[in-house]
């Protein structure tokens, strides 16, 4: 050791030669980082950022129209869309609206699944602890209540707007019957959580539905024809779908089952047959050219 | 007692009932809009059939238009703004409504306590307010499915080609009226009934009409038999003796074919009366396939069948038309 220290002494410094090593990699360091930095006011540049977007956002039509195509969520849509079609004027923005609300919906629904347990135990103390102590619970739970009305006005005015506007006709006819479909399923989303807080409100309005449900022609216990096939308050269609005679816990277990698996994940599949059949039939419908009496072939 | 405002504003105030009073303001609103880019294109349809040279070069919408203007846009961005901003205005509205006012919950579920009135929801008000003028397996059962399966065959029994993707009144008036009727005239107005109208024991109750749980009504309705007072005595003497005692049941179970079979008639002759009345609904309906022809004829018979009932009820206080041991209408 001491015999090293001796040379080095002697040499041009070991010392020396570190110092100049180092301010060498300073500058060069200070270099790149200064290059590397103009080149972050270019992120489009960067590996990063090519990984996550595969390509350039900037004002090459390719590039736009990719930018729709090449993205999953997006490439719902067409790259391009007839000019007179983003008006809020023809479609009012409905359908859309309709899916912007479900989406919220299971949103909400899903952090609500977090604070509730189907039982006649818990669900009604569940949703008292969320509007009192849960953060923001209460706001959690207004929000997806006042979104299912939200949609379910949505969904009519939706369907008035496709007929208004004759969007149901050839080659959109089977596009009207999915859509009627998933009226229905909205509309028994909606039901089956109003039973969930298993309060009077909800108690009642299941009792006063599914007591219809007796009345069913051949399959309920005081339906027509009902009582001659077999048909008792303990193997009728009510039974079936409460689970037993009265509303109860089976009963609270199946609205919830519905409401948070069977019918979402029905109703999803159907929007998706939806959106793929309005690309399918060649896009939103209008606003086409207006037709002449006279250039039908009736 | 009436002039009970405070009543109304509780009916109107529930939390619940606000989407129905928005709906009181959104669909006059919507059917505004339709008709008007409606009537606008039918002045542009009228302009066109006036002069066929313009018609062979006009670009046929309503729009602003601009020959050196491209027939389409990028979806990004001029579409996704739309989209972007028609979401945001819906997460505001519903933030500011989830803000103001509390989704309800009452007491916990309790069979032994009936809530009086005990109304389904406002989306279902339509039927449930359809139990109070049918049987029950008519109005849970029947009427929704029919209402389903006839929005269903809308596309298929409308043979009508022209109005394809752009608003018009003139060349689908049937349609429309149709539609019209069906939707708001009879959905939405049941609708509001059950809503702003029925109160405990789902009696009817004047808008600021007082509600009172301990109202009595008496029930007067009387069936259709009845008002002409049919009482199997003619039956009886031609009918075999083992069959006499069931005489009455008998003969009002026959003569409730009758009215009926004269209201599908009158129903029938006056949607063919509709059908026939221009030129081209009438070259539309002979091209109409047999199928398609009596499909529409069982919907539209069965839909105007509704409002009739529903006056013959709240006027005349009849309650079946048609009486059998096995169903009644
Ligand atoms: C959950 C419910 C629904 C969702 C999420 C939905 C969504 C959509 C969307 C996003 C569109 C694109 C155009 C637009 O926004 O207007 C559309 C178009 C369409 N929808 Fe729906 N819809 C639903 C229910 C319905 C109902 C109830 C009907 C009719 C009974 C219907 C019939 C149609 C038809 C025929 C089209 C094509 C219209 C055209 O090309 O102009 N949909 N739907």
């Amino acid at each position: 050791m001491a015999d090293e220290g001796g040379e080095s002494g002697s040499k041009p410094g070991f010392l020396d030669h570190i110092k100049k090593k180092t301010r060498e990699l300073g500058a060069a360091l200070t270099g790149k980082a200064r290059e590397q930095a103009e080149d972050l006011k270019k992120p489009e540049e960067t590996q990063l950022y090519r990984a996550i977007f595969r390509i350039k956002h900037d004002d090459e039509p390719r590039n736009r129209a990719l930018s729709t195509l090449n993205n999953l969520f997006f490439h719902i849509h067409p790259a391009k869309v007839n000019r007179d079609a983003t008006r809020y004027g023809y479609t009012w923005g409905m359908g859309g609206i309709t899916f912007y609300l479900f989406i919220v919906l299971v949103f909400t629904g899903v952090l609500l699944m977090f604070y509730y347990h189907p039982t006649k135990v818990q669900a009604f103390r569940d949703i008292l602890y969320l509007e009192n102590d849960v953060p923001f619970g209460q706001l959690l739970r207004n929000m997806h209540r006042w979104a299912a009305h939200l949609m379910v006005m949505a969904v009519w005015l939706h369907m008035f707007r496709v007929f208004m506007s004759g969007s149901y006709k050839r080659p959109r006819e089977f596009n009207w019957c999915i859509g009627v479909l998933l009226m229905v399923l909205t509309l028994l989303l909606s039901f089956t959580g109003y039973l969930l807080p298993d309060d009077q409100l909800g108690f009642w309005a299941v009792t006063v539905g599914t007591n219809m449900a007796r009345a069913t022609p051949l399959l309920g216990s005081q339906g027509p024809f009902g009582p001659q096939l077999g048909m008792n308050a303990y193997n009728d269609v009510r039974f079936g779908l409460l689970g037993g005679s009265i509303v109860d816990a089976n009963a609270l277990l199946r609205a919830y089952i519905w409401h948070c698996i069977a019918i979402p994940l029905i109703a999803s599949v159907f929007m998706g047959v939806h959106f793929w059949r309005v690309r399918k039939d060649g896009g939103i419908s209008g606003p086409s050219p207006v037709m002449l009496e006279s250039e039908t072939k009736v | 007692m009436f002039g009970d405002w405070h009543q109304l504003w509780v009916i109107i105030s529930t939390p619940d009932n606000i989407p129905i009073v928005a709906m009181l303001l959104f669909v006059p609103f919507f059917t505004w809009l339709a008709f008007h880019n409606a009537l606008a294109n039918d002045r542009l349809i009228a302009q066109l059939e006036g002069d066929p040279q313009l018609a062979r070069t006009h670009h046929r919408t309503t729009y602003p238009y601009n020959s050196r203007w491209e027939r389409e846009l990028h979806t990004n961005p001029f579409l996704m703004r739309k989209e972007l901003l028609a979401a945001l205005i819906i997460t505001i509205i519903l933030m500011v409504w989830a803000l103001t006012l509390n989704a309800p919950l009452e007491e916990p579920a309790n069979a032994s306590v009936t809530m009086n009135p005990a109304k389904a929801p406002w989306y279902f008000l339509g039927l449930q307010e359809m139990l109070e003028y049918f049987d029950p397996w008519i109005a849970g059962v029947i009427v929704p499915t029919l209402i389903i399966v006839g929005l269903m065959a809308i596309p298929f029994i409308d043979a009508n080609p022209l109005g394809n993707g752009y608003y018009t009144y003139k060349q689908r008036r049937h349609a429309i009226w149709t539609f019209l009727i069906g939707f708001e005239a009879i959905w939405l107005v049941l609708v509001s009934i059950g809503t702003f109208i029925r109160g405990p024991g789902f009696m009817w109750y004047w808008p600021t009409q007082t509600w009172d749980p301990d109202r009595v009504e008496f029930n007067v309705n009387r069936n259709l038999d009845q008002i002409f007072g049919v009482n199997g005595h003619w039956l009886a003497h031609i009918l075999p003796a083992a069959w006499k005692p069931e005489a009455v049941i008998i003969a009002r179970g026959l003569f409730g074919i009758i009215p009926m079979v004269v209201y599908g008639i009158v129903a029938a002759l006056f949607i063919h009366w509709i059908c026939m009345r221009t030129d081209y609904s009438r070259k539309i309906y002979r091209k109409m396939s047999l199928v398609q022809t009596v499909t529409m004829y069982i919907f539209l018979i069965t839909m105007l069948f509704l409002p009739v009932t529903i006056f013959l009820r709240l006027v005349f206080r009849i309650k079946y038309v048609w009486e059998t041991p096995w169903f009644s209408i």
